[in-house]
């Protein structure tokens, strides 16, 4: 199977500004800079590559949406806020193949003509700041980063910004607050980043592994890239498998590859053998899906939403059948009220009251009407809201709901009980 | 050493605590003007200078708030509003070790609620406790995106991952 993220991950050095130059690196960024922004971005639109952050937006597409010629500097912000529950592989990027990451950012930079790029990093990230940090000054003296790249004529600089703990931040317009030094609140769309993003500039907003592929696509060309995976879902992705699996880790297939083939092969099956009982297959926010049905779905974009969830992050998230569900969702839902930020009132009261409300149904003391509530508030806040946080919480809850609902109703006090007889 | 005594020994290295006084270390002073000459607003470098001061006395006091008002040039209500929005700055000086522990779903499916047990046992502190030397503070907290090595504990910065409980006790014990 043809590698593009993971292509020289583990060769001796490659962490390195030597080791990565060894393995082919920056030949993409000088062929990137000897063609006009104009064909880099036709280059990347033809390859197919879609946004790995979770939304699944054409990235080529994105940054054409930046005016050309404006008077106003553009801004390129590196999202490395990496903050979904079951998601983990932009570290793995970044620990592992920084400069590979740092090359995709600068040919991104140089496409939308960007004056300064921002590189986002959560701030519970330790090798991963400090890697990125060192990757950034060692291209600053050896010129890739700074006045005339390579006699390009083209000016950049790289600020690495260290987030403080806030998975809000991840939203794009949350992490724009956040570099603007604000608390991170997200803000409405429009105005697009793309036309009015930090400072008021234009600002484009990219995951590191969408970045991280475009060396490879300069590199080989947007057809070869779009030559793999399925007819609308292009080229490679990673999964971060975690939970019941005998090998969880990060791994690079094709779009399309079948699920059944990364649970069992690459992650080596259930751990010990326990009978699998639901997969979530794209970070905490997406539906759940019953493990049978999962197990029989693709992944890629447009199989895993036939088969009623999303591919998200690619964070997979395998669950047994001795798990409770509704302990599940109480974790889940004690976590997205933590983290909503309150500029919204579904979301603030919806989160808040939800998580209590799963609690108090997780411990045997639900109310009477708490599974319709639970419901009813699902479904209010999705698509009320400024960002989709509040929607990352309804779309678990109702998935539980769907595929689970007798493990909620076992746990439901009987009339009998309730009454004190 | 009681908990006030524990603030006063924080406060102990950037005595006398006056406004006007307050300077960061002549190394961290030298990155912010750097990036304050970078960075497009001086209001965008807030986040690394209150960085900057938590790594330079453990926390953001009240004192430090009002120096990263006047170094960002925005009101201090602003400073706190930020302060108080992210979890990762320190209202109160946390432990020499703040240990933080992961309760989110990947790491509750391998075992999470055994090592949040064992840490607290071991060190006789619940969520968001220091104890009475100053030296441990506990925090239970949400993905540290170590998912596919869960279940994982984060000690000041250092990622400790796919524990057993006895090795989460183990870690601690070798803490000085
Ligand atoms: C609540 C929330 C959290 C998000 N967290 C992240 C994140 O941690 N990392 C990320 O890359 N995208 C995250 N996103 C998606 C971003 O808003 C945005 O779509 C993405 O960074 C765009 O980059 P891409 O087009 O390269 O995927 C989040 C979205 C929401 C609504
Ligand atoms: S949906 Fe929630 S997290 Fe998003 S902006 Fe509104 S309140 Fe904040
Ligand atoms: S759930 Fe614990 S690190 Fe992600």
């Amino acid at each position: 199977m043809t590698k593009v993220l993971f292509e020289h991950r583990g060769k001796a050095d490659i962490e390195t500004f030597d080791g990565w130059k060894a393995a082919g690196g920056f030949s993409a960024l000088e062929k990137a800079l000897k063609m006009t922004p104009e064909e880099v971005i036709e280059e990347v639109k033809s390859s197919g590559l879609r946004g790995r952050g979770g939304a699944g937006f054409p990235t080529g597409v994105k940054w054409g949406f930046v005016p050309k010629g404006g008077e106003k500097p553009v801004y390129l912000c590196i999202n490395a806020d990496e903050s979904e529950p079951g998601t983990c592989k932009d570290r793995v990027l970044m620990e592992e193949l920084p400069f590979m990451c740092l090359e995709g950012a600068l040919i991104a930079a140089y496409a939308i003509q960007a004056k300064m790029a921002f590189w986002y990093i959560r701030g519970e990230f330790d090798l991963s700041e400090r890697r990125m940090r060192q990757a950034v000054e060692v291209l600053r003296e050896k010129g890739l980063i700074g006045k005339n790249v390579l006699g390009s004529g083209w000016d950049i600089d790289f600020g690495v910004h260290r987030g403080a703990g806030a998975y809000v931040c991840g939203e794009e317009t949350g992490l724009i607050s956040s570099v603007e030094g604000k608390q991170g609140q997200p803000k409405l769309k429009p105005p697009f980043p793309a036309l009015e993003g930090a400072f008021g500039c234009p600002t484009i907003v990219n995951n590191v592994e969408s970045l991280a592929a475009v060396p490879w696509i300069v590199n080989h060309g947007g057809s070869k890239y779009s030559a793999l995976g399925t007819e609308k879902s292009k080229g490679t992705k990673l999964f971060s498998v975690s939970g019941a699996v005998n090998k969880p880790g990060v791994y690079e297939v094709e779009m399309g590859y079948p699920m059944a083939d990364l649970i069992n092969k690459e992650c080596g099956g259930a751990l010990n053998g326990i009978g699998l009982k639901a997969i979530i297959p794209g970070g905490s926010s997406v539906p759940v899906m019953p493990a049978d049905v999962a197990m029989k779905t693709n992944l890629d974009y447009e199989s895993v939403q036939e088969a009623g969830s999303l591919l998200g992050s690619g964070g997979v998230i395998v669950i047994d059948e001795n798990q409770s569900m509704p302990e599940l969702l109480d974790i889940l839902g004690r976590f997205y009220a933590h983290e909503s930020c309150g500029q919204c009132t579904p979301c603030r009261e919806g989160t808040g009251w939800g998580a209590r409300i799963l609690h108090r149904v997780h411990e045997g003391r639900g109310e009477q009407q708490d599974l319709e509530t639970l419901d009813r508030i699902a479904r209010f806040m999705s698509g009320t809201t400024i960002c989709f946080l509040a929607s990352s919480m309804s779309m678990p809850i109702q998935s539980f709901f769907k595929h689970f609902k007798h493990e909620f109703e076992a746990l439901m006090p009987t009339i009998d009980a309730v009454a004190g007889d | 050493m009681s908990q006030d005594d524990h603030i006063q020994a924080a406060n102990a290295d950037d005595s006398p605590v006056t406004e006007k006084t307050l300077r960061l270390s002549p190394e961290r002073e030298a990155y912010i003007d750097d990036l304050q000459k970078r960075y497009p607003t001086k209001l965008a470098t807030l986040l690394p200078v209150l960085w900057a001061i938590q790594e330079q006395t453990g926390w953001v006091s009240k004192e430090w708030m009002e120096y990263a008002a006047q170094r960002c040039e925005c009101p201090a209500s602003h400073v706190l509003g930020v302060v108080t929005f992210y979890t990762m700055y320190h209202q109160k000086p946390a432990g020499k070790y703040h240990v933080q522990v992961c309760r989110n779903i990947s790491c509750h499916l391998r075992g999470a609620p055994g090592i949040i047990e064992a840490v607290e046992k071991k060190l006789g502190l619940e969520h968001k406790c220091v104890s009475a030397d100053g030296k441990f503070s506990l925090e239970h907290v949400e993905c540290l995106a170590g998912c596919s090595w869960a279940p994982v504990m984060q000690i000041n910065r250092t990622l400790h991952e796919e524990l057993t409980p006895e090795q989460a006790v183990r870690i601690l014990d070798e803490l000085e």
